[in-house]
């Protein structure tokens, strides 16, 4: 059985400035397609700015990472900004080797998100 | 207590599989006195390692063979190592073939290995004898005191 640690948590929030989503839990090719999921209604609404708070991820893999990658890559076709808050060490050490750590605006809090 | 020196599993080629697999290598590093940010290391190259397996050695099919095991080894030096083994039965891909990307091209997919590649002290493919493919690879133990380089950013 899949402990709860395991699993992809999506909760969407919308403010005056930007969709937030926050995330938790842990981000494979198991879960991953849930992501892609939430991501594909998102972009039907076309925000104009998206916020991902990655604070309560613990894990990411390649397949997470390439999801997010698609997300930015989609939503610029109608000039949608993407931001990454709060990612946890184990999280920036996998977009910084794989040098998607310049691709994205990431940032440390919701805040200074809002204010890009 | 002495800890089993390898810890040998035979799963499917299902993500559901993942999870599971991170689980007990974790407890099984941790068993053996490797200090988190290698442990982590290593859980990140083996699922990256099965990721590729389950996407590309059997193209997403599910209930295809894996084997992975991890052993305690020695380095040539005497310093302690642990080899990883991950065999499947699915597509021989050309060894050239497998090489990662280049990371200006940036899209979705392709970043497995050069995660792998970054993170063990090395890595091979081979095509395995009866078909499908075999990566053995292998990490260094340190001490956590003991400055490791960190990951290296990809070429």
């Amino acid at each position: 059985m899949t402990e709860e640690h395991h699993n992809l948590g999506v909760r969407t929030e919308r403010d005056p400035d930007a969709t937030i989503l926050y995330l938790n839990g842990e981000i494979d090719l198991r879960t991953s397609p849930r992501l892609r999921d939430a991501f594909l209604n998102l972009i039907e609404q076309k925000p104009a700015k998206i916020i991902l708070d990655l604070s309560e991820v613990g894990y990411i893999d390649s397949s997470g990472v390439g999801t997010i990658v698609e997300l930015k890559r989609k939503t610029a076709r109608h000039k949608s900004k993407v931001i990454l808050v709060a990612l946890q060490p184990r999280v920036r050490s996998l977009f910084e080797i794989t040098r998607l750590d310049a691709f994205f605006d990431i940032v440390e809090t919701l805040d200074e998100a809002r204010k890009k | 207590m002495t800890q089993a020196d390898s810890l040998n599993l035979t799963l499917a080629s299902d993500p559901v599989q993942l999870p599971a697999v991170r689980d007990q290598l974790r407890r099984w590093c941790d068993q053996h006195g490797w200090h988190d940010g290698q442990i982590a290391d290593m859980v990140l190259a083996v699922d990256e390692a099965l990721t590729n397996v389950i996407r590309h050695g059997y193209e997403g099919k599910l209930g295809g063979k894996i084997e992975f095991s991890a052993q305690i080894t020695n380095e040539p030096d005497g310093a302690t190592a642990v080899e990883i083994r991950v065999r499947d039965y699915g597509k021989q891909v050309p060894l050239e073939e497998i090489c990662g990307r280049d990371l200006d091209d940036i899209r979705p997919g392709g970043l497995g290995v050069h995660i792998i590649k970054s993170i063990m002290s090395s890595s091979e493919y081979s095509h395995a004898q009866g078909g499908g493919m075999l990566l053995v690879m292998r990490m260094r133990k340190m001490d956590e005191s003991e400055k490791a380089d960190p990951p290296k950013r990809c070429p």
